[in-house]
């Protein structure tokens, strides 16, 4: 497929990786921010032509696995409620609460359909007039915006029973409560594609300028990695800081104006507590007042109940870089994709299902 | 899960009889179709653009020339063409 064929080119990614190994001659360590890097990182088996020198770093960029266990029992908790219909996506059935997955709550009697879309929950809520349809809203600024346009197109069908569990979560405050922490000693960012989409490549100026890091935005093939990577250590050679954008075909300086427009239209910021780092400020999405008919918080008198993290699960010291799944002692023995733990391991784009698909002889 | 593929556009749904009803395309992805909606793409495209479908939701209408540039660029980066800036 076009887009896709050219940017896996064998021939062409093995001279990037010559390139890249040339540039590189002294430890540099960039993080990838988005699950969906980590992801493909490993399935297209870039790790092995990486230089031996360029430590990869995951970061925050998997929403189901920055959703807090708060969070978690709270979906649970709605989705026992009798005449409720939970609407999720995929990722999100699996995930361990205190007692439990929604899974779990469906096979005690629960409604719990796994939808690809919002659209299709709002799709549901027609087809079931009697129940009211929770959809639990996880994702960045990739998914805020289809979810936006749910919520103004529920309105236009006038729809009562339709509801948004909002649990969004905006990428810039996360990465700026990252980079203010010390420890982590990064030198740049391999930005993630399709939140840029959205939000624009002049959203890591700030970031840029005050923590002075590289940060290059990249797309998801393996020419579109190494080609990040390559700009990435070039600035590291040349001791320069900025934004670059390695993924021009799909993100623009201002990023999608229209999308934006949706986010602010039906969401106000919010704080929000993400797993492994607290309640960082503005960094969620909570429905505005004027769709408050929307938002299951309101409708159903949500409250965010506090539960502690798995017992013995790292995933929120794994979600800002300061471990690797192979350091958490349940790694691979009582946590695997079947069985899973924490949310790291249940996400397609985890990291710790990552390196139990791709990876189990990585060490750290 | 930020995950978004580009697809091909092969047709412009408009509704006949609500003008009001948002715009919905049929896309082609490895000779599969399936509808998806034009709410948020930055764009309204062309039949045969490639637009990246995340969720039901075209994100962002696929601009040909910048990858194109884009790829050229590499080539000549991957034949020594191009030295250190
Ligand atoms: S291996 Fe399992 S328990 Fe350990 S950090 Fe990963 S998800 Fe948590």
């Amino acid at each position: 497929m076009k887009y896709l064929h050219e940017f896996r080119d064998k021939g062409l990614a093995s001279s990037l990786a010559a390139e890249l190994e040339q540039l590189v001659d002294g430890p540099v360590r960039f993080m990838e921010v988005c699950g969906t890097h980590t992801m493909a990182v490993f399935r297209h088996g870039l790790r092995s032509i990486l230089p031996e020198d360029l430590y990869l770093i995951s970061g925050p960029g998997c929403p189901v696995c920055v959703t807090s266990a708060g969070y978690i029992d709270a979906f649970i908790n709605v989705a026992l409620i009798p005449r409720v219909t939970i609407a999720t996506f995929g990722d999100m059935v699996r995930v361990p609460g205190t007692s439990g997955s929604l899974a779990h709550a469906g096979a005690r009697g629960a409604r719990i359909e796994v939808v690809y879309s919002p659209m299709d929950a709002l799709d549901l809520a027609d087809q079931r007039p009697k129940d009211l349809v929770v959809f639990p809203a996880i994702g960045f600024e990739t998914t805020a915006p289809g979810v936006a346009a749910t919520i103004l197109e529920a309105r236009r069908r006038k729809r009562e029973n339709f509801t948004v569990f909002s649990a969004h979560k905006v990428m810039p405050p996360a990465l700026d409560a990252l980079m203010s922490n010390q420890r982590l000693k990064i030198q740049g960012l391999l930005c993630p594609g399709h939140v840029s989409t959205i939000i624009g490549a002049k959203a890591y100026k700030p970031l840029a300028e005050q923590y002075n890091l590289s940060c290059v935005i990249a797309g998801f093939e393996p020419i579109d990695i190494l080609q990040a990577l390559i700009l990435l250590a070039r600035q590291a050679v040349e001791s320069r800081a900025e934004v670059e954008n390695a993924y021009p075909r799909a993100v623009s300086w201002e990023g999608n104006d229209r999308a934006q427009g949706l986010i602010s239209k039906v969401f106000e910021p919010v704080d929000a507590e993400w797993r492994g780092m607290g309640i960082i400020p503005g960094s969620g999405l909570a429905l505005r007042p004027e769709f408050s008919e929307f938002d299951a918080l309101e409708r159903l008198d949500i409250k965010i109940p506090k539960a502690p993290e798995p017992k013995g699960c790292r995933c929120g010291e794994i979600l800002i870089g300061r471990c690797l799944p192979p350091d958490c002692s349940l790694f691979a023995k009582g946590c695997t994709p079947l069985e899973p733990i924490g949310p790291c391991m249940v996400s397609t784009e985890g990291t710790c299902a990552a390196y139990y698909r791709y990876g189990r002889s990585f060490s750290s | 899960m930020c995950l978004a593929i580009p697809m091909r556009v092969i047709k412009i749904k408009e509704s006949a009889d609500d003008m009001s009803a948002p715009q919905v395309a049929i896309v082609d992805t490895g000779g599969i179709q399936k509808e998806i909606r034009l709410d948020v793409v930055n764009r309204l495209p062309n039949i045969g653009d490639y637009v990246l479908v995340h969720a039901g939701f075209a994100i962002y209408a696929l601009d040909e020339q910048e990858a194109e540039i884009n790829l050229r660029l590499l080539r000549d980066v991957a034949e020594g063409k191009l030295g250190k800036r």
